[in-house]
């Protein structure tokens, strides 16, 4: 097997090589140190890979391989990191100057997980900065090139999770969402991303942006490989009181069977009108119109919804997800960890670290969740924005009175060009179909489903269930992708 | 539908972040048209609605109160961006008073 050669491999291919010792565990790893040679000084995507670490790691996989004694089927298979998500001995910058010096003590849950299934956390992925963009663009350190067309962005904040898989650098890799920040680049640069349910996976280890939207999640080759990355990272955890103790997703077997069926049959799946309302570009809307001709003829039975709240959606979450990054934020003062810069006392001190320390749009969040929590706006903004949220969450549970899963675009256009968004407002409007998922809790995937008529850029389609409904989700999802192929 | 004035010095005390005085004119803008818009959520009658502060399933969770061990001093000491003696952050001056320069 050559990773450069098939380029995008998927993680259950791989662990079928592995098990038929076509390749091991340091070729694999090799093989993306070359491709990262080859072509992340154009990409972009990794801010550092620890080779060294990388490659004991795949040692010890092909050792423990050799005495049949493998952790499990993906065991010494490589997986990207986001740089908001702890390894330990690595990074933690969040792509921000304030926390470039830092080193995590510690791993995340869901790293955890990962290497107890053998699985090597590989590199540290750029993003924008505190996962707060949809371009790539905020991150301090550099601008990560969407591998389709190096002059567009890989979209964010996940950005360079994305754009290192959709140039084959490793097979997989971990996002964060909080308001798209996995399913916006995934489609802007031809992969699956997941968000699963609001507890599905431990936010320990997740450096916190708004505490009741953020999710860890996967961003693959495959809807199975998604499936197979959730199975393992999900459940309780008692570092996060907000992990779930649920049955188990099963999304993998779920979506194994989606995927040999290719058939949707049975499933019924709504239509959201104010997604197809106007803003769409023609390139967009005509992937949508093809996927829905496509469910169809896979025996979906389609029906139209409304979930009537959409058009408040964006301002609900640039309340909630401001007011909570300001209180978040709140405990980078360069007093613990992080770049320093001393000031004439101890506020002073505040003031000019994080003065220097943060870069603009961090800024701005910071500034407008302070101001919507202030005394006197609060209960305009907040308190008022908090019960728009329930609104747009009971919008879902009417829907999902009539279908199982609804289908949507990602994003009303395909990836746009560097620079080409500069209104910090137009930026955030263009996140319409993806912030509801969050701001309601619930789970949804968004799967390559053509590209753009006009750019050839890729265009993603969106999947959204019920909360806990993963293996419905990513059964259709597998489905739809398969048959799509 | 006029500019909402936000008085971003102000803001930005309360926020501990240094602005100069030109990023202060481009926030207090680009924040004045953000704000202007979120407003339409004015518009919505939402009296009688319960407020959504949380996603999750669940309500309280509660854990035994017990001692366990913690992450080792000196470990997390290397990310301090001062040490003293090996096992303190050092802070500067938090009281004015002796030593205070």
């Amino acid at each position: 097997m050559d990773l450069s050669e098939k380029n995008r491999q998927t993680l259950l291919g791989l662990a079928g090589d592995l098990k038929a010792k076509k390749i091991s565990s340091v070729e694999l790893v090799n093989e993306c140190f070359k491709k990262i040679d080859e072509r992340d000084n154009t990409v972009k995507a990794f801010l550092s890979v620890d080779r060294e670490a990388a490659l004991k790691a795949a040692e010890e996989a092909d050792k423990r391989r050799a005495e049949g004694k493998s952790l499990s089927d993906f065991d010494g298979i490589p997986v990207g990191i986001k740089d908001n998500i702890a390894v330990r001995g690595e990074t933690l910058s969040c792509a921000s100057k304030l926390l470039k010096p830092v080193v995590s003590p510690y791993d995340a849950t869901a790293v955890a997980r990962l290497r107890d299934k053998g699985i090597i956390p590989f590199g540290r992925l750029n993003m924008d900065e505190f996962a707060m963009g949809s371009s790539c663009e905020n991150s301090a350190f550099q601008k990560t090139c969407n591998p389709c067309d190096t002059e567009r962005v890989p979209g964010g904040s996940s950005g360079g999770s994305a754009a290192a898989v959709a140039a084959g650098l490793v097979p997989a890799t971990l996002g964060s969402d909080t308001g798209g920040s996995i399913r916006q680049p995934a489609a802007f640069c031809g992969t699956v991303g997941l968000k699963p349910t609001y507890g599905r996976i431990s936010r320990y280890g997740l450096v916190a942006f708004a505490s009741s939207l953020d999710q860890i999640s996967p961003l693959s080759n495959s809807v199975t490989d998604a499936a197979a990355l959730l199975d393992i990272m999900a459940g309780v955890d008692r570092m996060d009181s907000t992990s779930l103790d649920a049955a188990a997703p099963n999304a993998l077997a779920s979506a194994l069977s989606g995927a040999a069926s290719g058939s949707l049959k049975g499933v019924r799946i709504g239509l959201p009108e104010e997604y197809f309302a106007s803003g769409l570009s023609s390139g967009v809307d005509k992937v949508m119109q093809n996927s829905i001709e496509l469910a169809k003829s896979m025996g979906a039975e389609l029906v139209k919804v409304s979930l009537p709240h959409t058009k408040y959606a964006v301002a609900v979450y640039y309340i909630v997800a401001t007011a909570e990054a300001s209180a978040n934020l709140a405990r980078f003062d360069g007093i613990r960890y992080g770049d320093r810069k001393e000031g004439r006392d101890l506020i002073d001190t505040y003031f000019k670290s994080r003065g220097a320390g943060f870069g603009d749009e961090v800024k701005r969040r910071i500034l407008l969740g302070t101001y919507v929590l202030s005394s006197g706006y609060y209960d305009a903004y907040y308190l008022r924005a908090q019960k728009v949220r329930t609104l747009i969450r009971k919008d879902f549970e009417e829907a999902y009175k009539q279908c199982d899963i609804l289908l949507t675009p990602v994003t009303p256009n395909a990836a746009f060009k560097f620079g080409e968004k500069s209104d910090p407002l137009q930026m955030y409007l263009s996140d319409i179909f993806t912030i509801a998922l969050n701001l309601s809790g619930d789970c949804g995937v968004s799967v390559p489903g053509g590209k753009d008529e006009a750019t050839g850029m890729p265009v993603g389609v969106q999947f959204l269930a019920p909360a806990l409904g993963e293996a419905k989700l990513l059964g259709a999802a597998a489905a739809f992708e398969a048959a799509l192929k | 539908m006029p500019e909402t004035e936000i008085d971003i010095k102000y803001v930005a005390e309360l926020a501990r972040l240094e602005l100069n005085d030109s990023d202060a004119a481009k926030l207090q803008r680009e924040l004045g048209q953000i704000v202007n818009y979120i407003a339409e959520l004015g518009e919505l009658d939402v009296s009688g609605v319960e407020p959504t502060a949380h996603a999750s399933l669940l309500t309280n969770v509660v854990r035994e109160d017990v001692r366990k061990p913690s992450f080792d001093r000196s470990e997390m000491l290397k990310n301090a961006p001062g040490v003293v003696d090996d096992n303190l952050v050092k802070v500067p001056q938090v009281l004015p008073g002796e030593g205070s320069n």
